[in-house]
């Protein structure tokens, strides 16, 4: 049975506006899925649906083997939700909100008080639990958020843009958690804009673009989908013989056009080819200044499937990547 | 079933629980409720404190009782309203949507919110009654009268805290339900909180008379100023009864419609 199942899943809002147009998806249990897409692509309604706060206003979606329109008290006794904007009350403090929680789950007190101290100690909060939440930063908040979404034990976790906002230290730790999490056994739908958050922790992705899923697949397959992966280099002042470069690049794949100086060629066979050009470039007394081995994106898939490019995709790019 | 009704129960309370919490942790929502009133209290029984004096003034040994019932009133109309904002602001931070994922009654949500306001009109009846005790007031119907006052006073802040949950649910902004702040003043001023009817000018007159509130104020003053009368006790039950079934009544509708858009 798989954890989350749709089928033409749809949802318009008043005036026409459809946000979601009919996503077909299936998430196995024990997997971790990315939901990927630019704000306003739909991800958080889908999200808002598949955990029972929004009715479809067409298809259908089972989670955890229960449909979310007529078994919605079933679905959300599996589920754990952390909601995009970590939604927590700032004058509760980390240790009233976990209990909160605990009883909002049926968990006796004595049982609540317990499992939160150990996933507030998870989570690394225990020194801030009798803190107020609004003297948290964003980092402790998702942490803290993360940790509420847990209470249940939940079969399915949902998370919405968890990483939205956090430099890439509480990023990493997030990422962190989310792996120990699915190692445990826990099925995650993540939703993210961040293209590199995808790649690290998605089994398999989705990306949706304007209500509609328009890929899916693990991350390499769906790299592999729009190329190789390609080698820009520039070779070392006074040596640019630029048809001789390239006659020997393309012994090795597709030459591509120069672009800045630099010469591009597609490997055909990947990475296990640069040791080899290198030495053929150099057999012909060509010396390499630099060279960068560029694997396509999923922002690349993003664009050859919608011919725009995803929002944080530059950003990333310039090392928002956590360590 | 039962242990439905208890986990249920216990929810109801921990939610009551974070609303007195959430009202003592955040000023504007907590002097409202007794700063105001109390300030009121004090400029009028101190600057008109001489009305008691006017032929036709009702019999009460002083301003001071006449005007508490009017004051705890005030202040439970107040908190009906300060709960509908805490309520709204929820809704605006994402604070309902962690409460409507969770596997409980979503009414149970906004029955949370009133269980804590009924305990704030507790409180409030609690506070206003020792005012009087410092000032003087002797409560004609004893111990009994003040426990009725407070049972009085607190189903009002729930009935009032219906009507404030369901604008906050209908509108889902907290600047709307405090937009309706001085309708409260308003209300107020065409009942019997701050002067008898039978003293004002027509057609403040018979419009107080009408006034649910007016019966409300009176239920709470009879213990305060003179015998239990069971008529005038009924009239208040009823009219709290009704304010608080059409708050109740027009937040389930409001929920529903929340519940079917997502809002």
């Amino acid at each position: 049975m798989p954890a989350i199942k749709t089928e033409r899943l749809a949802r318009e809002f008043a005036g026409g506006i459809t946000a979601v147009d009919g996503i077909d998806l299936e998430v196995a249990a024990g997997e971790i899925y990315g939901f990927l897409g630019p704000n306003g692509a739909g991800k958080t309604t889908t999200v808002r649906m598949l955990t029972t706060l929004l009715l479809p206003t067409g298809g259908s979606a089972t989670v955890a083997g229960h449909d979310v329109a007529s078994e919605a008290p079933a679905v959300r006794r599996k589920i754990g939700v952390a909601l995009q904007e970590a939604a927590l009350d700032p004058l509760m403090t980390g240790r009233e909100l976990i209990q909160l929680q605990a009883t909002l789950h049926g968990l006796p007190r004595a049982r609540g008080r317990e499992l939160g101290d150990a996933l507030l100690q998870r989570v690394g909060l225990t020194l801030a639990a009798d803190r107020r939440v609004g003297t948290y930063s964003g980092g402790m908040r998702r942490r803290l958020d993360l940790a509420a979404a847990l209470v249940p034990s939940p079969e399915v976790l949902f998370l919405d843009e968890p990483t939205t906002g956090l430099d890439p230290v509480s990023r990493g730790a997030i990422w962190e958690e989310v792996e120990k999490l699915n190692s445990e056994g826990t099925t995650v739908f993540l939703t993210t804009q961040y293209l590199e958050e995808a790649d690290q922790l998605a089994d398999r992705v989705g990306i949706i673009s304007a209500g509609r899923l328009v890929a899916e697949g693990t991350p390499a397959a769906l790299k592999a989908e729009v190329g190789r992966p390609h080698l820009e280099l520039s070779l070392a002042d006074g040596e640019v013989d630029g048809e001789q470069c390239e006659s020997i690049l393309s012994r090795f794949g597709r030459p591509l056009p120069p672009r800045d100086g630099l010469h591009l060629v597609e490997l055909e066979r990947g990475a296990s080819e640069v040791g080899a050009v290198v030495r053929a470039l150099d057999e012909a007394g060509l010396a390499v200044e630099s060279l960068d081995l560029v694997e396509p994106t999923l922002d690349d898939v993003f664009v050859a499937k919608t011919g725009q490019h995803l929002e944080g995709a530059d950003e990333q790019a310039d090392g928002e990547s956590p360590p | 079933m039962i242990e439905r009704l208890v986990a249920n129960a216990r929810v109801v309370a921990a939610l009551g629980a974070r609303s007195v919490k959430q009202t003592a942790r955040r000023p504007q929502l907590a002097a409202p409720l007794v700063i105001f009133p109390t300030a009121l209290l004090a400029i009028q029984t101190g600057g008109a404190g001489r009305a008691v004096d006017l032929p036709e003034f009702p019999p009460v040994e002083s301003f001071l009782a006449f005007m508490l019932a009017g004051a705890m009133v005030q202040s439970v109309m107040l908190a009906g309203n300060s709960g509908g904002i805490a309520l709204a602001l929820d809704i605006e931070m994402g604070f309902t949507d962690r409460l409507f994922a969770a596997p409980i009654s979503r009414f149970g949500v906004v029955l949370g919110r009133l269980a804590g306001t009924a305990a704030l009109g507790a409180m409030i009846a609690l506070w206003f009654v020792a005012i009087g005790l410092i000032f003087g007031v002797e409560f004609e119907e004893g111990v009994a009268g003040v426990l009725w006052i407070v049972v009085l006073v607190s189903a009002s802040s729930l009935a009032f805290g219906g009507i404030g949950a369901a604008i906050a649910l209908k509108s889902g902004k907290a600047s709307v339900v405090q937009g309706l702040f001085p309708l409260v003043f308003v209300i107020l001023f065409l009942s019997t909180a701050f002067f008898p009817a039978n003293l004002m000018l027509e057609p403040a007159a018979s419009v107080a008379e009408y006034n649910p509130l007016s019966f409300i104020v009176e239920g709470i003053r009879e213990p305060i100023v003179a015998e239990f009368q069971l008529a005038d006790q009924l009239e208040a039950v009823a009219a709290i009864l009704g304010i608080g079934l059409f708050g109740i009544a027009l937040s389930w509708v409001a929920l529903r419609a929340r519940a079917r858009t997502g809002g």
